[in-house]
């Protein structure tokens, strides 16, 4: 009971963050913010949705699966992030959308 | 997945599931652009992915994600990557017309015909009574892996040599004066960058991942192909994060991969039928051990051939990537999809 209000909180808090990342991706201006919503929010938005899942796990493995999982899409988000980042610095476009921050 | 469901909550999510599918696919074919279009196919992928698994058809839901998404999705990429390079990426009037209603009509057609064939044909038991009754002779407890690789072992030797072909294509795209250059364009890393480091820390665990895939096939879905796609993508992020340097075409090692899992195939048939058992006829008792043989080598050759297909032909080192300081040709997005 406690365990499927735990995995209920925990899911629905992940959804929020989902859905603050999404509108900061719609929202905000320029490639650098959006990415700052995007990656930040989502990350926190998968560890939420990862923990309300593992205590529905039926076996350790599974949730070391998912913590994993949760590792792996930080990994990969934290390097394309500084990899789009990156990018948008040497389009002079990219730059002055951002009011030519550094 | 469906058990704890109740029905209604699981017709709802399906619902959305199929108007995300949709949507996706519109938007795909309807937007202006191609980066956009590649963008919406890269998603409608991985939700066509969702509907399989759904399904309950986990198999092919994981070769969907890694090979329809994944790796076509890259493809694609770099597609758009090399139209921009030679400036035919500008944007092309929509079309009008007959152009645009005879692709249209021929569409509307194959959907009418796959409507009919779907009301038409009986529905399939599942896994079928005479699966059952052959499987525990297969040597392999996964349905799938006993049916691609020992009912139907031809069907999955042809795929492995299209494949081959494929990339035999891909090269006579290079220049004749680039035949002797590496694979691909060259990379710009930093050292000590984020790519640099990134590079270090995945393929380690891509390779665990990939093999695994390998291994559970046998008993669970997975198999050659969704293993040779990771360790394919550990291929290309080792060599985009300047880790490796690609071969070129001539290169023994990378010619011995490529025709390792055909050649065992081609090999072990071969052996099984001067044993008298038939071309590809498994023996019930070595079943399991020829079955692993044969997919441990057709999984090298699918990750080497797929992350040929990814860096593309041959190309001298004029042909570099351009742009900032680590990013190239199909860099941040080919990172996300490893």
């Amino acid at each position: 009971m406690w365990l499927d209000l735990s995995s209920f909180a925990l899911t629905a808090l992940g959804l929020f963050f989902f859905v603050a990342g999404t509108a900061g991706l719609l929202r905000f201006p320029d490639t650098f913010s959006r990415l700052h919503a995007l990656t930040k929010a989502d990350n926190l938005g998968l560890g939420c949705v990862a923990l309300g899942v593992a205590l529905q796990a039926a076996h350790w493995t599974d949730v070391l699966k998912l913590a994993l999982i949760w590792a792996l899409a930080l990994l990969a988000a934290g390097t394309v992030a500084q990899l789009v980042a990156r990018a948008a610095l040497s389009e002079p476009r990219a730059r002055k959308r951002a009011g030519e921050r550094p | 997945m469906t058990g704890t469901m109740t029905g209604a909550a699981a017709l709802l999510l399906d619902l959305l599931l199929v108007a995300l599918v949709a949507f996706a696919g519109w938007a795909a074919l309807a937007g202006r652009g191609v980066f956009r279009a590649v963008v919406f196919f890269i998603a409608y992928g991985l939700l066509v992915a969702l509907g399989w698994v759904r399904l309950g058809a986990v198999n092919v839901a994981l070769a969907e994600a890694a090979i329809g998404a994944g790796l076509t999705g890259v493809l694609l990429l770099a597609t758009v990557g090399r139209l921009e390079r030679a400036g035919a990426a500008r944007d092309v009037p929509p079309v009008r017309g007959a152009a645009a209603w005879v692709p249209a009509l021929a569409g509307l057609g194959v959907t009418g015909a796959l409507v009919w064939a779907w009301f038409a044909l009986p529905l399939p038991e599942s896994p079928g009574p005479a699966l059952a009754e052959a499987l525990p002779r297969s040597g392999v407890e996964n349905p799938v892996t006993a049916v691609l690789l020992n009912f139907r072992s031809w069907d999955t030797l042809l795929e492995a040599i299209v494949l081959l072909a494929a990339l035999l294509g891909v090269w006579m795209l290079g220049r004749d004066g680039d035949w002797d250059a590496p694979l691909g364009l060259r990379q710009h890393v930093r050292p000590g960058g984020v790519m640099a480091g990134f590079g270090r820390v995945l393929p380690p665990l891509g390779l665990l991942v990939g093999v695994w895939l390998l291994w559970a096939g046998a008993d669970a879905p997975g198999g050659a192909f969704q293993g040779g796609t990771v360790l394919a993508a550990v291929i290309v992020v080792a060599l985009m994060a300047g880790v490796a340097t690609p071969p070129g075409v001539s290169a023994l090692p990378l010619r011995a991969a490529l025709v390792l899992g055909p050649g065992v195939f081609l090999g072990a048939g071969g052996v099984l039928a001067a044993l008298g058992g038939g071309f590809l006829t498994l023996p019930e008792a070595q079943a399991k051990v020829v079955i692993v043989a044969i997919e441990a080598a057709l999984t090298l050759s699918i990750a080497v051939t797929l992350a040929g297909l990814v860096l593309g032909p041959p190309t001298a080192a004029n042909g570099t990537a351009e742009g900032g300081a680590e990013p190239n040709a199909n860099g941040p997005a080919a990172g996300r999809r490893a």
